[in-house]
């Protein structure tokens, strides 16, 4: 299985430049595209079905350990726990999905499929890394394909959104470069093994200054209020299956990452920084709810609600700071968020995307009633609508769940106002409906076509996960479980 | 077959499931589909029933989440007297309602998804009923009020209509808010969530008083969220634009009920917080008198019944708030059936004249005899007239109020008011002569029947709690505990005071008059104009919600636009400003930036792979 996972992060690479070799392959490409991210998703799959679920949770499993730089103690080093794996799996699940969702692009295909692929190696490392060296260059890999996708086959100010994308990733990275190299000459370990770093983690006198710069890093991806304004600016000029990837896996890099590296190899830092954690979670839930609820473009509410819904993941990684039952089931709500999340987010923004081809507009107020003429469309939202406002049955409410209890023993306060915002979130989303989909039917509307068979399906893959995680969180549960306990044992220690 | 109970909830679902799956190609098939698995539900219902009244009881746990430390959490069924009384209330007046809305929904073009949707609901709603512990309760909760949404949105054009659904979606939140954090505080006291282990560590002293008043408290909210208890009411009177049936259903007999249910469920909770007692009395009280006012003066026949629903509810939550837990089951259960009926004779008369304003209806007593029959009984027995059902419990529930004199008071009042909109509704309805249009195209069979059903349980179902009769419902569940007495001077005071409510709606509408009614009207203008708009709640709402929380997101808005972004692009422009010279590699092309980008890739990689190379 170990050449499964490296099977798994290099095949799309492989992918992207086969489409670069075959010059007037425009509708191969896709093919290529589907073909390669379609044997991830299944190795992916194998990957999580074969994955030891007894096993200690503090080593990774499917380990791939090969020297590199011998002189930095870097090497490549790549394995998946129950942290990494349901993001590994979420990755490939929702790149094969983009590319079906892309299908019908017409805008240089070759390019955009490729560098599709081009990401999902990128994340899929990031993902897999142990090594800190390897991951920081995985990291890197992911932000110039975004760029370009956003920049060239996004709406109409895709330039602004895309330099600010850029603008705001790179900074962050700096941030994160120098947080890197500082915990690297100052470790104990020269190694950039994370196994290595964790298990003798830095507890020196800049801790606390190597947490900030790495965190800068990761919230900027999160995104942290008030680092997130970049977000709502590219969700909205992207195109739709680059949104969905943008909400439902490069947000997930940075609350990975959060837990990976700072969690994981600055627990002491961590400890101080908890209930700043906690602050800027509560702040992220109900700031960006508050702000969702006053948007007028369909795509900017979803992209608020993502700060908000990403605040979870951060309140319940806060608490777990506090170890013991609580604060394992916290770190579990966090992890689950994350999957959770994503994919009632991607659906959200497929969803978005099914309306604006066939209206052209994103503006709430001049779409209505549109649930008489696409029923299928207008299902298919609703359904994304209570997913994401934590309705039981579907995968939101196991992880808010998760989080709301393992926070209320540590953060009670935090915890509250989180639940509280349960209520804003079925305010906004509800009403976004009624706007959109309820009312009488209006004429400039009145000839748009339901979903078409491939997008029915893609729609009802989203919904199969949605609903069978909802309904069987132990899916991810089992997995989550072990790692999430250990972790937060880790952090209380 | 009680050790397979959940198969009664399985049931619905699979219906649901095939009609969602391409059944809803074809509408009579999907609603007949509809019909038999919920049949095929009550018909288990009673078995299982009988088998409980036998001394049957079953508790099964699974595994819903597996936690790295403690126990996982657990969701599961049981089987006892309050499951088993709710599993047969709930599938036998689904049932009626289902083959009610054959006939009633005809032609609808969301037929399919109409009775998709009531299948779901039942499913939810027995879930619910045979949930063992709080979260598995929780989301049956949950998935109640999703259908009840679908359900009220029905006619989704209509904006009257998509509007009242987010509403009551929403308003109903904001009890389940409670509800979860309660959930939360008992399990991080308790360290269980299963009602019977909560239950046994109440009892055996495991959990402060403080902390278990609080719990309670919390959960409490949900409960009245759901039954529309003061002040999370708001949304019930508007729930009425869903179809009528569905008002009969989910807004009259089941969903509603479901507030009281969980603090019969909870009870051996409660009854140990004294002080949580007496607020879900009072609050229970209160709502009683509150709504019965509101009731008086609307002239929408759904809206009447509506208020009538949220009294009867305050009925029902002041009995449990008062220790009487089996008599505001009772009551529960006859309300059920009488209820649903009223609400099916309401929608067989809106099918003859198409609307829900009573002004315009009158004398249609002629045209739908049964109809005008059953609602006569079955406002007799709501307005609790010696023998009918609603004399029993309510009598009970009187019984149970005599040592705390407000709420006594508050609950006799209630007795007159209820009495006088309900004869009023008869009045308006079925007497004098018509004064709007009636398009009579003939009852079906499918909309007369359950009338005709239900009119026996609104006679009778008393039966099972009548004291001479050793009060059976209270000795099945709460065995042990002292069967209520009759008191013969509280039934003598409650009955002079009903027949005074439907003399006094006599004087005023009899003959289908309205005439006394406008100049009482006139006189009181102040009440009344209070009443119609429903003491201005709606209005604060209203206020809160679009003028204080949207005012608040206002300014969250404009913070994130040019308080936060206005930095960032400041500090952008001036970078730019500063760095002209720098424009010239700003070629504002992607495409330019893609290869520069793609060279810098290449070389990061080269540099990558060099040492493997070296080596």
């Amino acid at each position: 299985m170990n050449t499964a996972l490296n099977l798994a992060i290099w095949l799309p690479l492989a992918g992207a430049v086969l489409i670069a070799l075959l010059p007037s392959a425009e509708r191969l490409a896709r093919w290529i595209a589907l073909v390669a991210s379609g044997l991830v998703l299944g190795l992916a799959v194998g990957l999580a079905l074969s994955f030891d679920r007894q096993a200690p949770a503090a080593q990774p499993q499917f380990i791939t350990h090969l020297d590199w730089i011998r002189q930095l103690g870097a090497s490549y080093f790549v394995g998946l726990d129950g942290l990494s794996l349901p993001l590994f799996v979420l990755n490939a699940l929702l790149v094969f999905l983009a590319v079906l969702v892309s299908w019908k692009t017409q805008q240089r295909t070759r390019a955009y499929f490729a560098l599709l692929l081009v990401v999902e190696t990128a994340v899929a490392g990031v993902f897999s890394s142990w090594d800190l060296f390897l991951f920081f260059l995985f990291w890197e890999l992911e932000l110039a394909p975004m760029y370009l996708l956003i920049g060239i086959w996004g709406g109409e100010r895709r330039e602004y959104a895309a330099m600010k994308f850029i603008l705001y990733t790179v900074g962050g990275s700096a941030f994160m470069l120098v947080g890197i190299l500082l915990l690297y000459f100052n470790s104990p370990v020269k190694t950039f093994d994370m196994v290595a770093m964790g298990s003798q983690p830095y507890v020196g006198s800049l801790a606390g200054l190597i947490w900030l710069l790495v965190f800068v890093g990761f919230a900027v991806k999160v995104p942290i209020f008030p680092l997130h304004t970049w977000l709502p600016d590219a969700h909205t000029e992207a195109p739709t299956a680059i949104s969905v990837l943008l909400a439902g896996i490069l947000l997930k890099m940075g609350g990975y990452a959060l837990l990976r590296v700072n969690f994981g190899l600055l627990p002491g830092a961590t400890r101080q920084f908890a209930t700043l954690l906690a602050v800027l979670a509560v702040v992220n839930i109900v700031y960006g709810a508050l702000v969702a609820m006053r948007q007028s473009d369909l795509k900017r509410l979803i992209a608020n609600s993502s700060i908000s819904h990403m605040g979870y993941v951060i309140l319940g990684a806060s608490a777990a700071v506090a170890g013991g039952a609580a604060g394992a089931m916290a770190m579990q709500g966090a992890i689950f968020q994350m999957f959770s999340h994503g994919i009632i987010t991607g659906l959200l923004f497929v969803m978005v995307g099914l309306v604006y081809d066939r209206a052209h507009t994103r503006q709430i107020s001049a779409l209505g009633g549109l649930a008489a003429r696409m029923p299928f469309v207008a299902v298919g939202f609703v359904m994304a609508a209570l997913a994401s406002l934590g309705l039981p049955g579907m995968a939101g409410f196991a992880a808010e769940f998760l989080v709301f209890a393992g926070t209320f023993p540590v953060y009670g306060v935090a915890t509250i106002l989180a639940i509280g915002t349960i209520v804003l979130t079925a305010g906004y989303m509800l009403w976004l409906v009624e706007r959109v989909f309820f009312g009488p039917q209006r004429p400039e509307w009145a000839r748009l076509p339901d979903a078409s068979r491939l997008e029915a399906l893609t729609v009802a893959a989203f919904l199969i996960v949605i609903i069978g995680v909802g309904v069987y969180p132990r899916i991810l549960g089992d997995i989550l479980a072990p790692t999430a306990a250990t972790l937060a044992a880790r952090l209380a220690s | 077959m009680a050790a397979q109970a959940w198969i009664i909830a399985a049931l619905p679902l699979l219906a649901f499931l095939i009609i969602a799956a391409g059944a809803r190609r074809s509408p009579l098939l999907s609603a007949w589909l509809t019909i038999l698995a919920i049949g095929a539900a009550a018909l288990v219902s009673l078995i299982v029933f009988g088998q409980v009244t036998g001394g049957t009881r079953v508790e099964q746990s699974y595994t819903w989440l597996p936690l790295g430390t403690g126990q996982p959490f657990l969701v599961g069924f049981q089987v006892d007297s309050l499951t088993a009384t709710m599993l047969v209330v709930v599938s036998s007046v689904s049932l009626l309602v289902q083959i009610y809305s054959l006939g009633y929904m005809a032609g609808d073009p969301g037929f399919a998804r109409y009775f998709a949707f009531m299948a779901l609901f039942t499913f939810s709603m027995l879930g619910l009923v045979l949930a063992n512990n709080l979260l598995a309760l929780y989301i049956f909760w949950e998935l109640v009020g999703l259908c009840s949404y679908l359900l009220i949105g029905h006619w989704h054009e209509r904006p009257s209509a998509a509007a009242a659904a987010k509403k009551a979606f929403i308003v109903t939140r904001f009890g389940d808010f409670g509800f979860l954090a309660g959930i939360l505080f008992l399990y991080w006291h308790a360290n269980t969530l299963q009602i019977s282990e909560l239950a046994q560590k109440v009892a055996a002293g495991q959990i402060p008083e403080s902390a278990l008043t609080v719990g309670m408290l919390l959960i409490f909210c949900g409960a009245a969220g759901k039954s529309a208890q003061f002040p999370l009411h708001a949304w019930l009177p508007d729930a009425m634009e869903g179809p009528t049936p569905v008002s009969a259903l989910i807004h009259a007999a089941t969903m509603v009920a479901a507030g009281v249910y969980l603090m019969a469920r909870t009870f051996p909770l409660l009854e140990h917080a004294p002080v949580a007692m007496g607020v879900v009395a009072s609050i229970g009280g209160f709502t009683a008198i509150f709504a019965a006012t509101m009731g008086l003066v609307s002239t929408d026949i759904k809206r009447v019944l509506a208020y009538s629903t949220m009294s009867q509810l305050g009925y029902m939550m002041m009995a449990i708030g008062l220790g009487a837990m089996a008599a505001g089951m009772f009551h529960l259960v006859n309300h059920a059936f009488f209820k649903a009926m009223l609400f099916l004779c309401a929608g067989s008369v809106i099918h003859l004249v198409d609307t829900n304003e009573m002004p315009e209806m009158g004398g249609l007593g002629k045209e739908r005899p049964l109809t005008f029959l059953a609602m006569t009984v079955g406002a007799l027995s709501l307005a609790g007239i010696v023998p009918l059902s609603g004399f029993w419990s309510k009598d009970e529930i009187l019984g149970a109020a005599v040592g705390s004199p407000i709420l006594f008071g508050a609950a006799l009042l209630t007795v007159f008011l209820t009495a006088a909109y309900m004869f009023r509704v008869i009045y308006l309805t079925f007497a004098g002569p018509h004064r709007g249009q009636v398009h009579d195209h003939g009852e079906p069979t499918s909309m007369a029947l359950p009338l005709v059903v239900l009119l026996v349980p609104t006679v009778a179902s008393g039966l099972i709690g009548i004291p001479a009769l050793g009060s059976p419902i209270a000795a099945f569940l709460e065995p042990g505990g002292a069967p209520a007495a009759f008191n013969p001077v509280v039934a003598a005071i409650s009955l002079l005071v009903a027949l005074a409510g439907i003399g006094t709606a006599t004087v005023l509408y009899s003959g289908g008059k309205m005439d006394r009614s406008h100049a009482l009207q006139t006189s009181l203008a102040p009440i009344h104009t209070l009443l119609v708009n429903r003491y201005y709640v709606d209005h604060v709402y209203n206020w809160i919600a679009g003028g204080v929380v949207l005012g608040i997101a206002w300014m969250a808005d404009n913070f994130d636009k040019y308080v936060i972004d206005g930095m960032v692009n400041g500090v952008g422009e001036l970078a730019v400003g500063t760095g002209g010279w720098l424009r010239r590699a700003q070629t504002g092309q992607v495409q330019a930036y893609a290869w520069t980008l793609l060279i810098g890739v290449v070389a990061l990689a080269a540099l990558a792979l060099l040492p493997l190379g070296l080596r």
